[in-house]
């Protein structure tokens, strides 16, 4: 019966939105979720409060429509396209635990790459606040078999970790802006960056992978054990840009992070720390 | 009919509800079916006294009853031998079905080649002293046997009704084993998974390969290794098999050396084809990692033509990304600078 209800209450929805638009004043209470999914009026509730909340394209979110891998399911979100944003809100709909991460850009690009643990089918959205106050949320519903956050990590059973707690690995390439993701010119241990076409300033990637279970508490006998913080900083000292992340992000995270030009042409600090109060304090040389 | 509903509801419920009306739907559904999946296997006949149950060419889908796999047998003179048993009860029922529609003779040896679904949930349909795998075959199916099934049962629908996994309880060791007229050799090889077992038929010059060999299809890789699985090829192709029966895809004959493509890299279609499909996703997500691409970034890399004429490729090339992806990048991040202090 209840799902009657609900299904009745989300049709209801669609009906009444149909002709309610009007997109030049959006209006939260007429915004429509465009994927359809019951929680977001929750979600809403939880996240944003009264605060503005625009349905906006700017904000890209790239995720597999069919997850694989339900505990390392890659997402890419690009909020790069609006200008003065403050942080990236990152959730996951019918997660055990929604909040997945949130990102402050600093002098980085307001994009990031990472991968998530899902439990099951869910929308994963990005929310990008922006100076004014305003949440611009984009999202895709990835389908998964599940079990995401219900299972045990694999470093869990493994003692290793525990010796290689937060190890980072890591490593920075000068990449053409323009030239996205198809040619990236490699500026590795020894190659000196080649020097093709230097018309558009490089910008600079930076990938990291961190030894840590990330395990989410769900898993009877193993408590909640995860990195909670992580800042990038530039040689001076200089905050490139900060994460913080929850539960749902995958064991041994890996992130994608892109830097404008010039910002970190020598090295990159990595701090931070798990919940247990471990530290993590690297230097990522390019 | 049943399963078109069962379809359409999917389709139009994304959310968490769905599965409660998902479980409603399976009731009816396994009432109103009780008759079973029809597979509408048909044996063909590939050389003397070999027959085989070609797949087709597909992911699973509830249409296809997870029939995208190939099953073979021989008749021996003295007993049958079967090569794998197919992914659920209903398919292993009507391979039976299929098996004495041609002969007569017992079955007496039934040789899983390796731990994925779609090779063994049929095994409920054959008497269990007659299955035989590799050891570590047998020990996967214990381990992982019931959560393939529950996956299975997910993408395949009503055609899993009633498929328990079965574990073969023989081991099989590599090497020589004569039933009646014929003489086989059991290889014991790895790569697609830790364990895959190929047999070769001496006398007909039959290979059947398991899923070492793709024929016109991308290859699955969620236990993969490619380095062993290429060294087993090589293996496989050193044989100098007459037919490959490949464990998805068409049967093929060796072709003669003259209509080789030049360099020749092999007489068969589906071991050359096989081998270049691993080497280029190798190389493709190697190069990926060494160029700092985010996984979802290697996920929407373009395929090149001769790979999307194979089928399913696409869908194939995604899954592989998501299995190999992290080893790739795990090698170029862990080969650059980093120091803690």
């Amino acid at each position: 019966m209840k799902w009657f209800v609900a299904l009745l209450s989300v049709s209801l929805l669609m009906a009444g939105t149909a002709g309610a638009v009007s997109p030049a004043v959006p209006d939260r209470a007429s915004m429509a979720d465009p994927l359809d999914s019951p929680r977001w009026e929750d979600m809403r509730k939880t996240f944003f409060g009264k605060a503005r909340v625009v349905f906006d394209d700017r904000v890209k979110v790239v995720a597999p429509v069919t997850a694989e891998n339900s505990l390392n399911v890659p997402v890419g979100v690009d909020a790069a396209a609006l200008s003065g944003v403050t942080q990236v809100l990152v959730f996951a709909d019918f997660n055990p635990i929604n909040e997945v991460l949130r990102f402050y850009p600093e002098r980085g690009l307001a994009k990031l790459g990472f991968r998530v643990k899902l439990q099951q089918s869910t929308p994963v959205r990005a929310a990008a606040r922006t100076a004014d106050g305003v949440w611009h949320v984009n999202g895709v519903w990835v389908n998964t078999a599940g079990g995401g956050c219900t299972a045990p990590s694999v470093g869990s059973s493994s003692p290793e970790w525990q010796s290689r707690l937060n190890e980072v690995s890591g490593r920075v390439w000068s990449r053409e802006a323009a030239n996205e993701g198809a040619s990236a010119a490699s500026s590795s241990s020894s190659s000196q960056s080649a020097t093709e076409t230097p018309k558009s300033p490089d910008q600079l990637r930076l990938r990291l992978r961190i030894i840590h279970p990330m395990d989410t508490g769900l898993v009877a006998g193993i408590p909640a054990f995860f990195i909670q913080q992580l800042r990038l900083a530039d040689e001076k000292g200089r905050g490139l840009m900060r994460i913080e992340a929850y539960e749902p992000v995958a064991e041994n995270p890996v992130f994608t992070i892109d830097l404008p030009a010039g910002l970190a042409a020598s090295r990159v600090q990595v701090t931070g720390r798990d919940n247990g109060g471990n530290a993590i304090e690297t230097w990522v040389e390019p | 009919m049943n399963s078109t509903l069962y379809k359409r509801t999917h389709v139009l419920l994304r959310s968490g509800l769905r599965h409660l009306i998902l479980f409603v739907l399976a009731i009816a559904t396994t009432l109103a079916s009780a008759d079973g999946f029809d597979y509408a296997l048909k044996p063909q006949r590939i050389a003397d006294d070999t027959w085989v149950l070609v797949g087709r060419s597909e992911d699973f889908t509830i249409a296809n009853g997870a029939n995208i796999v190939n099953t073979a047998f021989v008749v021996t003179g003295a007993g049958v031998v079967v090569i794998d048993s197919g992914p659920s009860r209903y398919y292993g029922e009507q391979f039976r079905q299929a098996i004495a529609s041609v002969t007569a003779e017992p079955i007496v040896k039934v040789l899983i080649t390796h731990y994925h679904p779609d090779h063994f949930l049929g095994n409920q349909a054959f008497a269990l002293e007659t299955l035989h795998a590799l050891p570590d075959t047998i020990s996967g199916i214990a381990r992982d046997g019931n959560a393939f099934a529950e996956n299975l049962y997910r993408l395949s629908g009503d055609a899993m009704h009633g498929t328990e996994v079965r574990v073969p309880p023989k081991a099989i060791a590599p090497g020589p084993f004569s039933v009646g007229t014929h003489r086989f050799e059991v290889l014991a090889l790895d790569g697609h998974t830790g364990a895959d077992l190929a047999l070769f038929d001496l006398g007909t010059g039959v290979l059947f390969t398991g899923d070492l060999v793709f024929n016109g299809r991308a290859p699955t890789t969620p236990h993969a290794r490619i380095e062993p699985w290429l060294a087993s090829l090589e293996r496989l192709d050193a044989l100098g098999a007459r037919i490959i029966v490949p464990g998805h895809g068409a049967v093929s004959e060796a072709m003669p050396a003259s209509q080789q493509g030049k360099p020749a890299s092999s007489p068969h279609v589906s071991i050359a084809q096989t081998r270049d499909y691993l080497r280029w996703l190798n190389a493709t997500l190697k190069e990926a990692a060494e160029q700092g691409l985010d996984m979802s970034e290697a996920l929407a890399l373009p395929l090149p033509p001769q790979i999307q004429r194979m089928a399913v490729s696409a869908s194939e090339f995604r899954r592989s990304v998501s299995h190999l992806y992290p080893a790739a990048e795990q090698d170029a991040l862990t080969h650059a600078h980093s120091h803690r202090y």
